[in-house]
């Protein structure tokens, strides 16, 4: 006997709209649900996202190559020798599999105004390079960004700005150390000031051009380290193993290693998002078996007659799955609209400043961007469509076993 | 080889009602030859809806042997008895006899659908049936749409529409009027003899058992009149 498909679709989709409140209060908890888990998805991946983005940008880049010990101890001692000096880096860096990379200076310091004395880390760049790579290229608001390697200002943060009390224009004095030990300092003028969302970065890091700083610094060709972008910041294991064999004894490490708590973050956000599509189906999954189990109690007296027509078992609960699966498609259907339109009017984040301060001790900024990944909205759907008919399973297995006995009998009488 | 529609052969068939073991039926024996018009009366509780469960596969003896067309159906798995109701056995109930959700036309289409009849088929076959019971113009009204003797014409309709073998059924004019009733009872009796399909109908209703050409009595389980009769009315 062949399956009656078009006659099952027809009985499950009209038996759904036979008590159509129960059936559209399951389909808004279906639709709710789905939302609850993209959207909630979205938005923390926006947050942990950006978290990485920022920390990215923030001078660490996908992969980073310093001399051995600068991290243990990042003094102008440890230095490499400049990308030109080895051919293979060159080669490399320059190839399709990096999309930015620049090398820099970056030595402790102490910078002072006319009204106070701050310590700071001086990072020497090459303004060109850093643009795509890093944050300062289009962080600077007021003023000018470096126009080359010698450029003799400075870009400060806002917040040093304010803490040295001095502005745009003015000269400060930063001070470090030579090679040879000996005091370096050298007098500059603020040539623009730039703003982050971390008050952190924006008093840590001053920016001078490499070569003015290198000749403050009375060194060499050397660098601090080179910093590059590969096409994912997820996937860089092989992208690291090249970048490592051209750099030879120099360290190289991608930002997961430079960054453990960002690392740790990312694996985190992977985790939860398994645990909160699990709370979110557990929940529907009781409402979705109730709502069929209802509805198969129901109409078992029908049922019956149904079997007793010559419908076989398997094709009862068949039926039922169809009804399940109609019921859980359009409450997907529902469920993906619902979010759409919701994340729609926040695509450009959402404002949390007044908890900036709380969000910033985590590395948070204060604008929360939702990330909607194709690859999460595919998982929420599949888990509640698979594990939905799944858990329909028992309802449409009960349906099926209730024929002949307890059903007929009720037909009968 | 068989030419009984039905034969049972010492069939019991008891139910538990708590430590208490009910003989609703007591080693019954019956043959119903093909073509036959039989009527199983007697009061309630007499084991006339639990034979006609057994007969219709819809229920297990507890004892004995039952065969419907030439099969023996009390050891047959669900499936193979849904099959067998589906190619052999035709049913009307007393109530509750359509599936809600369809159509006049649709319920009648169902058992054909089940059975792989092509559509165009179906559609002519259930328009011509319900032309026959006398529902044109019905076909595409839902069973709630219906009278109660419209709702029985549908049953019967689709019960005959795959022109079954065997057709039991319950009370069929329980709910229905006496015109009404007696119109089923001739369109039963005229396919019965058109069509030979053999009839086993359960019934209290004197009218009913007027047309049987056999009529079984059942007491607390046990068949204690089995006569022959030549009907009133064709």
């Amino acid at each position: 006997m062949q399956t009656p498909f078009p006659m099952l679709i027809t009985i499950a989709w009209r038996n759904l709209w036979r008590n159509h409140r129960r059936s559209l209060i399951m389909l808004a908890a279906i639709a709710i649900g789905l939302w609850g888990m993209i959207w909630m998805t979205a938005l923390m991946r926006g947050m942990v996202d950006q978290m990485i983005d920022d920390a990215i940008s923030t001078l660490s880049g996908h992969i980073q190559i310093h001399a051995e010990g600068y991290l243990d101890d990042p003094s102008i001692e440890h230095t490499l020798p400049g990308v030109t000096q080895n051919p293979q880096l060159h080669t490399l860096l320059n190839s399709q599999q990096v999309t930015a990379w620049s090398q820099r200076i970056r030595v402790p310091a102490v910078i002072r105004s006319e009204r106070d004395i701050y310590g700071i880390t001086l990072v020497g760049i090459d303004p060109q390079r850093e643009k795509g790579l890093s944050f300062i290229a289009d962080s600077v608001m007021d003023g000018q960004y470096l126009k080359s390697i010698d450029d003799k200002h400075v870009l400060l943060g806002r917040k040093l700005i304010e803490q040295l009390e001095t502005k745009l224009g003015r000269r400060i004095v930063i001070m470090s150390q030579d090679p040879d030990n000996n005091v370096a300092e050298r007098g500059f003028r603020i040539g623009g000031i730039y703003d982050t969302e971390l008050q952190a970065t924006e008093t840590s890091y001053v920016f001078a051009g490499i070569e003015t700083v290198r000749k403050m610094l009375r060194m060499g060709s050397g660098v601090s380290e080179i910093s590059l972008l590969g096409h994912d910041y997820r996937h860089l294991d092989g992208l690291a193993i090249e970048v490592r064999a051209a750099a030879g004894a120099a360290e190289t490490k991608t930002w997961l290693q430079l960054d453990p708590y960002m690392a740790s973050m990312l694996d985190v956000m992977d985790g939860f998002i398994f645990v909160w599509f699990g709370i979110i189906f557990l929940s529907l999954s009781f409402g979705l078996i109730n709502t069929l189990l209802m509805a198969v109690f129901e109409r078992t007296r029908e049922i019956g007659l149904i079997q007793a027509l010559g419908m076989p078992p398997g094709n009862i609960l068949f039926m039922v799955l169809i009804e399940s699966l109609i019921m859980l498609v359009i409450g997907l259907l529902a469920g993906n609209l619902l979010s759409w339109l919701t994340i729609l009017p926040i695509q450009d984040g959402i404002d949390i400043s007044g908890v900036a301060e709380g969000l910033e001790w985590a590395g948070m900024s204060s604008t929360l961007l939702p990330a909607v990944k194709t690859s999460d909205v595919l998982l929420a759907n599949a888990i509640v469509l698979v594990l939905g008919v799944a858990a329909s399973l028992f309802p449409a297995w009960r349906a099926s076993r209730k024929v002949p006995v307890e059903a007929i009998t009720r037909i009968w009488q | 080889m068989d030419n009984n529609a039905v034969r049972c052969r010492k069939v019991n068939k008891i139910f538990a009602q708590g430590e208490l073991a009910v003989h609703a039926l007591s080693n019954v024996d019956l043959d119903v030859a093909g073509g036959g018009f039989v009527c199983l009366s007697g009061p309630s509780g007499s084991g006339k809806t639990t034979l006609l469960n057994m007969i219709g596969g819809l229920d297990r003896p507890t004892e004995g042997e039952i065969r419907v067309a030439g099969q023996r159906i009390d050891q047959m798995s669900m499936s193979d008895l849904a099959d067998l109701r589906l190619q052999h056995i035709g049913f009307v109930f007393q109530a509750y006899n359509l599936i809600p959700v369809l159509s006049a036309r649709e319920n009648v289409e169902f058992v054909m659908q089940l059975q792989g009849v092509p559509a165009n088929e179906r559609l002519d076959r259930a328009m011509a049936i319900l032309h026959e019971v006398g529902l044109d113009g019905l076909e595409n009204r839902r069973p709630g749409e219906l009278s109660g003797g419209q709702q029985q014409r549908v049953a019967v309709a689709r019960a005959i529409v795959s022109k079954p073998a065997l057709i039991l059924a319950d009370e069929p004019t329980a709910n229905l009027d006496s015109v009404t009733a007696d119109k089923l009872m001739q369109l039963m009796r005229e396919l019965n003899a058109n069509i030979g399909t053999t009839f086993v109908i359960s019934t209290h209703d004197k009218l009913v058992m007027s047309y049987a050409k056999r009529l079984i009595k059942l007491h607390d389980g046990k068949i204690i009149d089995d006569i022959a009769q030549s009907t009133r009315r064709v």
